[in-house]
């Protein structure tokens, strides 16, 4: 329930804060929220010997529209997020992502691109960012480097983020108009990762025909899975009752789970079923408005 | 003998400072270092709740942070809720009168996240209450006069805020 002793260092740049990671490697780890990281170093699973704290980093914590993009910084927190009129007028799947991770003492922390970062195909975030085509900003010694999602996530707890390297922006290309996204979860209880859940974002023409399709997967693999068969199918579509439902079946044919304390892998696949029609539906409902 | 670093905060209004481990998590420093043990410790997993604090305006879980990262920054405890002269918070005094405890394990953080959501959101439905507590795990009371404890306390102080309102108008 203790950390072994480890040097706690507290940049005040991000340039000061790559030098540390670089200076110490993979025995740094960088300590945002921290409420995923503290809690593997209180069980020991984690032991970094450095950490390096970017809380106090000024010119982090910022959510606009600019340059095509909706731009989160780095040090944004999820309850600011929540928070923001921006995303709750225009981006209500993050809305609907940030509202079931955790509770609210976790979400006054925890940061968005810590969500991201820490590579955890159960952390809600990855599906939603893969459903929206985002992109992530990594600052290194060498400058800003930008990663598309769909390269981010390479196995469990693995991103594509090197040692010497921050997250420091997540950037989601503004969504066309008619666009609308939803995410659905089921969690056993408020605060647990989710048994299964999904993140869907559309873009309808005027006949309301699925002209840019998004679904993410979350906890039914080791990384957030997209789910290419089911979009593929409704693209070019009309939006009804029997292609929801085929794109659901798709999309739960593209799950990948593990049986586990919250339950059998056949009893997420049809978690997976029922959550992407939900999804599915809202998304639509929220595109025509 | 590992390294320790000085660390000041504001805890209840009074500045506290210490030599600390980095490693020394939040709560143990309110517990061990400050005394202050109206804050718990009830699972081993950042689960329950029962160690929230407010940190500089904010609920947090003190088991899930270190006392360093609270350097130069401020701390309600549960020891700071009642005035000096040892009135009752309206939270308190609303889990008093609706048996808002059994065991009372859990009360000094559900007394702590209260505070925090009556604080931006003084008229809060029921369900915005279960949502302001869903951080904060009871095994006693299965929450509903945890529910009641904090809608008697968010009409007590709307009444005090409207009292004052009036005062106030009656002296101009």
């Amino acid at each position: 329930m203790i950390p072994p002793t480890f040097e706690y260092l507290r940049p005040k740049t991000i340039p000061e804060a790559i030098t540390l990671l670089q200076q110490h490697g993979e025995d740094a780890k960088i300590l945002s929220g921290g409420q995923s990281l503290i809690p593997m170093m209180k069980l020991r699973l984690a032991r970094p010997g450095y950490l390096i704290d970017i809380n106090r980093i000024s010119g982090l914590s910022y959510i606009k529209e600019e340059g095509g993009f909706l731009k989160i910084g780095g040090l944004t927190r999820e309850a600011e997020l929540e928070a923001s009129p921006l995303i709750r007028e225009k981006y209500p799947i993050l809305i609907d992502t940030a509202q079931v991770i955790a509770d609210p003492q976790v979400r006054n922390l925890a940061t968005v691109a810590g969500n991201l970062a820490h590579g955890d195909p159960a952390n809600d975030h990855p599906a939603t960012m893969r459903a929206l085509g985002a992109q992530v900003v990594a600052t290194g010694a060498g400058g800003e480097r930008i990663i598309p999602i769909e390269e981010f996530f390479l196995s469990l707890f693995s991103t594509a983020l090197e040692p010497g390297e921050i997250l420091t922006e997540i950037r989601i290309p503004l969504p066309p108009p008619r666009s609308g996204g939803a995410y659905f979860k089921l969690e056993r209880k408020v605060g647990d990762f989710a048994t299964a859940a999904v993140a869907a974002q559309m873009t309808l023409d005027g006949k309301g025909v699925v002209n840019k399709v998004g679904i993410g997967l979350t906890n039914v693999g080791p990384t957030p899975i997209r789910a290419q068969k089911a979009e593929d199918f409704l693209r070019g579509k009309k939006l009804d009752e029997a292609n929801m439902r085929q794109a659901a079946q798709l999309a739960a044919d593209e799950a990948q789970p593990s049986s586990d304390l919250r339950g059998p892998a056949e009893y997420k696949k049809g978690l997976i079923k029922e959550l992407t029609k939900r999804a599915l539906a809202r998304a639509a409902e929220r595109a025509a408005k | 003998m590992a390294k320790k670093q000085l660390i000041t905060v504001k805890v209840n209004g009074r500045e506290r400072e210490a030599a600390v481990e980095a490693r020394l998590l939040l709560v143990h420093f309110i517990r061990e270092s400050l005394q202050l043990t109206g804050t718990h410790i009830g699972c081993d997993t950042s689960h329950c709740g029962a160690c929230t604090v407010v940190l500089n305006g904010k609920t947090v879980k003190s088991c899930t942070m270190f006392a360093v990262q609270a350097d130069g920054g401020e701390i309600l405890t549960v020891e700071g809720l009642a005035s000096s002269a040892g009135q009752l918070h309206a939270l308190q005094e609303g889990f008093k009168q609706e048996h808002g405890l059994q065991c009372g394990f859990c009360t000094p953080g559900m007394l702590m996240s209260s505070y925090a959501l009556l604080h931006s959101n003084p008229n809060p439905s029921e369900e915005e209450i279960r949502w302001g507590i869903s951080g904060n795990l009871c095994r006693c009371t299965g929450y509903q006069n945890i529910v009641s404890a904090v809608q008697h306390a968010a009409a007590k102080m709307a009444k005090a805020g409207s009292e004052a309102n009036l005062a106030e108008g009656v002296a101009k």
